[in-house]
């Protein structure tokens, strides 16, 4: 295995990394999808990013000149192709997929046993299905992606609650957890294709959703989702570095696993 | 042969006929396709996504409903929608057969169309009073969202339940370039790609904007295929010259890629990396430099697709090929059974 500078490099001069790569997020138009639609802009990509509200995608295509604003809802089935084409149409093809688009369950958070159906399905349809079928519709861009040579990753936002039971958080972390195992068996089956799997949780952030969660956390003590932006970029960058290498990453079923990011940075 | 009306892409009972090299013919389910292939082998795939490219609507000018087909663009750029050639029908939709449909009201230059959210006005009338090259309004991510929550896959009367893009995207779709599904590829999915790799094939693919198939209109029909716009990755030019080195076939998937490895071909089929138009017509008369064999559906006398195998089989074998599908009740379209057809040496 040879490992390419850009590899050894991602952490100083690393935004050559993603001049002119294709990179679709969904979820783009708060939190963390922000942080990343901004982060992966200004280290030269060319982004198309994903929301519901027209309004939002509008707001912030202006204010990220050079970004994409499609209007989807990754939960719809009937979204997926339209949300595809607009994504592979506009960049003309695809290189990275981040399925941050993430739905809580139940607000404000209840036990299982208080958590009405609706809300786990909405909860996995979201964070479950959606990546899914997105990642299905779009594999054969990526795919095209990794036999040229440009690499390709999809990068999936996962948890801690993924791996442990946190009391309220039920639909959210099975939810996360049908995800990460998503992923494991993605990038299993897909390494010979040359498209990696990601599977990384950036930490507790202070981010609308977050607030939604635990209404009186205070701020301070989270992380800027502009923070696990860079971080979760560094991670995209290794894997797309590290083409032609098998790379698994299991940073969030590891124990420790506040450290996923980092930790599949640095796989 | 039987038109297959069910939006299946991988039915488990499809066919494939396989014409080898010698003229011989056998029948083999289609799913064991690969089991066809050698170490050294490369098959070479269109992984164009399809266009929701059927957009109704109105003719401003009479205010009478039309169906808009685009069916063609000057380059696969992303932000090269703003101009398509398109064929224009009058009312009604896939349902009625495109040869009984009513004819589009006259169309001038200048005239508007309103396509759903899309708006779009007619540059020139083309070779033909129902084909026109068109400008849409608004920069390319709003024509991307327009076609997106607007249009539908082109279809044809033989399926009767409306298409989804998720029926047309072959497995390996990438760029919505296609007019119409590669169809060819429908053959293929991710399980077919990993056993080429376990025998020792490659996979590679091009991008080609593959054009409609028919518009009911004889005199239009004759213009097909429009010219093509595709795109030949260095990694797949690098993959046939490794083919070709080691004595490997080249195997392409569907009429294509055929006709875009052909075209971008030099004097001793070589093939470089490029973008380019493809214009030409492959038939009897046609010499091959690059493909040797090719896996496509089944087609039926006087279509081009039919008119491209006569570059691979000399008649008399196109002929009991295509006895040999109508006798064994293989299905036709883009739905339908397949061939794998193998160069006769010296066609």
């Amino acid at each position: 295995m040879t490992i390419p500078t850009d590899f050894s490099s991602n952490n100083t001069g690393a935004a050559d990394v993603f001049r002119g790569l294709r990179v679709a997020i969904t979820g783009g138009t708060s939190g963390l999808g922000l942080a990343l639609v901004r982060e992966l802009l200004g280290r030269g990509a060319r982004v198309a990013f994903v929301a519901r509200t027209r309004e939002r995608v509008e707001q912030v295509a202006r204010e990220n000149a050079g970004a994409h604003g499609i209007v989807g809802d990754v939960s719809a089935k009937e979204d997926i192709y339209p949300v595809a084409l607009q994504v592979t149409g506009e960049l003309g093809g695809l290189d990275v997929l981040v399925n941050n688009a993430s739905d809580l369950g139940p607000v404000p958070l209840a036990m299982l046993s208080d958590t009405e159906c609706e809300d786990l399905e909405r909860a996995f349809a979201t964070n479950v299905l959606g990546p899914f079928r997105l990642t299905k519709a779009l594999m054969g861009a990526l795919a095209a992606s990794a036999r040229e040579g440009r690499g390709a990753v999809v990068l999936n936002i996962s948890s801690d609650a993924a791996v442990n039971a946190y009391p309220g958080w039920g639909a959210y972390g099975a939810s996360k957890a049908a995800l990460h195992h998503l992923s494991r068996v993605w990038g299993e089956e897909h390494a010979a294709d040359g498209v990696r799997f990601l599977s990384l949780d950036p930490g507790d952030m202070d981010t609308p959703m977050h607030a939604a969660a635990v209404p009186d956390a205070d701020p301070s003590t989270l992380k800027r989702p502009e923070e696990a932006a860079r971080e979760l970029a560094a991670a995209v960058a290794a894997a797309l570095g590290r083409r032609g290498a098998l790379m698994t990453a299991q940073a969030a079923a590891s124990s420790n696993s506040k450290e996923g990011s980092q930790e599949g940075a640095t796989l | 042969m039987i038109a297959a009306n069910q939006p299946l892409q991988r039915p488990p009972d499809a066919k494939l006929l396989v014409v080898g090299a010698g003229g011989g013919i056998r029948h083999a389910p289609r799913a064991s396709f690969v089991e066809h292939l050698r170490a050294g082998d490369v098959v070479i795939a269109n992984d164009a996504a399809t266009l929701p490219a059927s957009l109704p609507g109105f003719h401003a000018r009479t205010g009478e409903p039309v169906e808009v087909r685009l069916a063609g663009r000057p380059s696969l750029r992303p932000e090269d929608v703003g101009h398509f050639s398109a064929v224009v029908f009058g009312a009604g939709d896939y349902r009625t057969r495109t040869e009984d449909r009513p004819a589009p009201p006259q169309i001038r230059a200048g005239d508007r169309l309103v396509l759903g959210p899309l708006g779009a006005t007619v540059e020139r009338v083309l070779s033909h009073p129902r084909l026109v090259s068109l400008r849409f309004d608004g920069g390319p991510d709003e024509v991307w969202a327009g076609l997106a929550r607007h249009g539908r896959p082109i279809q044809y009367a033989h399926v009767t339940a409306p298409l989804a893009l998720w029926d047309v995207w072959t497995r390996i779709a990438g760029p919505p370039v296609a007019f119409e599904p590669p169809s060819a590829g429908f053959a293929l999915d991710w399980h077919a790609l990993a056993a080429m790799r376990g025998r020792g094939a490659e996979f590679a693919t091009i991008t080609h904007a593959a054009g409609i198939s028919s518009t009911g209109d004889e005199e239009l029909d004759r213009l097909l295929p429009f010219d093509e716009p595709y795109r030949i990755p260095e990694a797949t030019a690098a993959a046939v010259r490794r083919a070709k080195s080691c004595g490997g076939r080249v195997i392409a998937v569907g009429t294509t890629v055929v006709r875009a490895l052909e075209h971008a071909a030099g004097g001793d089929g070589t093939v470089r990396a490029c973008e380019g138009v493809a214009t030409q017509r492959l038939g009897p008369a046609s010499r091959l430099r690059v493909v040797d064999a090719i896996l496509s559906g089944t087609h039926e006398p006087g279509t081009s697709h039919y008119e491209l195998l006569r570059a691979f089989l000399d008649d008399a074998t196109l002929r009991r090929t295509i006895e040999e599908l109508d006798a064994r009740g293989y299905r036709t379209h883009e739905f339908g059974d397949s061939v794998l057809i193998e160069r006769v040496p010296g066609v």
